[in-house]
């Protein structure tokens, strides 16, 4: 009986986990292969010249999104780290509350600033820049806008706890050894912060190239990505084989994205293993 | 002389300014929603030319918006309560049990983090409402609860590893039940991690889109789903102002965790 009580406490939660989660997307998984058209089905979804731009496009749209929000998180990040204990705790819940705002509201903020009469159109024409307002919206720019918005708060939360628990000593042992600010950036402050850069871009990767309702209100049918061609594909033409395959391929994309990148940190940080 | 100062000791004043426009960046956005929202033109605009309320009226008069958020207030609660009742025990199986235990078990509880919410949500569209035949509340239920799982078990579980297991076994030698030992020593020692845990579930719950834009049916929507809806049809302030009463109502439960616990429970 002793032995059976842990197993017991962990049945509900994993009951869940298996009737909720596992069985319907292994279920998903199994769809196309059932359906005797795998084969086609897969075929079509790779090499279908719409369906692969849909897949270039994802994957670019998640690319240039990490390498953003990385900019641009690790640059505050470093300087919230290093901040006074009041301001860094004020800018950390600066941080966090556009994170606890939903994705609808923060998508639908960029819609109200890239509009036709929108804030950015209104400053480009008032600084004579164009001479009628600009197609902004539905954009793959306002894609990877609302995706780097959405995301950096995260980046800059994934990296502060690595930064602030860098020894202060070392990146200033290497400068009184003569090592010029640079280097000492280079070579001893970044190395130490590659598993934050790592866990941030993976959570940042992965969370953009499966994001939909920022595509979903930013991009239009012009800049579908894959989230937003499954969510047609179920919803709007019925085509269930089609979203399955959909389906499965993200689920295959994504781990392989996330074992890639633990690999990465392995090699490079042989410590946090 | 006076020791020479390093470089590193002070931060480069042009990486001051770009964490400044950083920070312009991401809170910017949420000011102009706020400014939209009590605008009184009927475009989205910003800086607004004048001041009303007519946004919030609007807004308050749509029956389809406040049946959504009943709906979203429901399905938070239930589906975040569900996943405590299911997350504390498990949280504390693999604490106390940790050397009985398969290492694999954890990844069960990772999971709906690891598979992309799109394909989770679409799967479970087929596999609860199709094939099972649920009904769409009780399908958004059971779908929030497993969204949510994993915060749950980690931060819960994250208190249990501070807690001494040990004053739990001092009292059921002294022969104090099983289950009164968990409700009177366990519980209130992780009470702050229970509370974290309810306020990340029940906030993450509330913005759900991906898993929720597939399960919920005709007639039946939550907020979300439904703020979309209305912006894919209508580009007028209202879905301002119901996202300022979202934002209130974060800051609402913000406020409230930051006078109990601090607001760093949210960094760890």
């Amino acid at each position: 009986m002793r032995r059976l009580t842990p197993w017991l406490l962990l049945a509900p939660g994993l009951l869940l986990v298996v009737v909720v989660l596992l069985a319907p997307v292994l279920n998903t998984g199994v769809m196309p292969f059932a359906s005797g058209r795998a084969a086609s089905l897969y075929q079509r979804f790779f090499f279908g010249s719409y369906n692969q731009g849909v897949i270039l496009r994802t994957l670019q749209v998640a690319s240039v999104t990490t390498l953003v929000s990385l900019a641009l998180g690790f640059t505050a990040a470093y300087v919230v780290s290093r901040a006074p204990a009041a301001l860094k705790s004020l800018l950390i819940v600066a941080a966090v509350f556009p994170l606890l705002t939903g994705t609808v509201v923060r998508s639908f903020a960029w819609m109200v600033i890239l509009g036709r009469n929108g804030m950015a159109n209104d400053a480009l024409l008032k600084l004579g820049l164009t001479s009628e307002p600009v197609q902004l919206l539905y954009t793959q720019f306002a894609v990877v806008v609302g995706l780097v918005y959405l995301f950096t708060p995260l980046m800059i939360l994934s990296l502060v706890g690595v930064l602030e628990n860098i020894d202060t000593d070392l990146p200033r042992a290497a400068a009184s050894l003569g090592a010029p600010p640079r280097a000492v950036f280079r070579q001893v402050v970044l190395p130490l912060a590659t598993p934050g850069l790592i866990v941030g871009s993976v959570l940042v990767f992965t969370g953009s190239f499966t994001a939909f309702a920022t595509p979903q209100l930013l991009g239009g049918e012009e800049q579908t990505v894959l989230a937003t061609l499954l969510y047609q594909k179920a919803m709007v033409t019925l085509d269930w084989n089609g979203a399955s395959t959909i389906a499965s391929a993200m689920v295959v994309m994504t781990v392989i994205v996330v074992l890639l990148m633990n690999r990465l940190a392995r090699r490079l940080n042989p410590a946090s293993v | 002389m006076a020791a020479p100062r390093s470089p590193l000791d002070r931060t480069h004043p042009g990486l001051i300014a770009a964490t400044a426009v950083v920070y312009l960046f991401l809170l910017g956005p949420l000011v102009i929603v706020f400014g939209a929202a009590f605008s009184n033109t009927t475009f989205l605009a910003f800086p607004p030319q004048g001041l009303s309320l007519r946004w919030f009226e609007n807004a308050f008069a749509n029956s389809a918006f406040r049946a959504s958020f009943v709906t979203s207030m429901q399905v938070a609660f239930g589906g975040t309560g569900l996943a405590l009742l299911l997350g504390v025990p498990a949280a504390y199986a693999m604490s106390r049990y940790r050397v009985q235990l398969p290492k694999a078990l954890s990844v069960m509880f990772v999971l709906p983090i690891l598979i992309p919410e799109i394909v989770a949500g679409f799967s479970m569209l087929r596999f609860l409402q199709v094939s099972l035949g649920l009904p769409v509340v009780a399908a958004l239920l059971l779908g929030h609860a497993l969204l949510v799982l994993p915060y749950t078990v980690r931060v819960i579980g994250a208190s249990l590893a501070a807690f001494d297991f040990s004053a739990e076994e001092a009292a059921i030698s002294l022969g104090s039940p099983p289950l009164k030992t968990f409700v009177t020593i366990v519980l209130p020692n992780i009470r702050s991690g229970v509370i974290a845990a309810f306020v990340l579930a029940f906030i993450t719950s509330l913005n759900d889109v991906s898993i929720s834009v597939f399960l919920t049916g005709p007639g039946v929507s939550t907020l979300p789903i439904q703020i979309l809806s209305y912006v894919e049809q209508f580009f007028d302030p209202t879905v301002a102002s119901v996202s300022v009463l979202l934002m209130v109502l974060t800051v609402a439960v913000m406020a409230a965790v930051e006078r109990t616990l601090g607001l760093t429970t949210f960094t760890k």
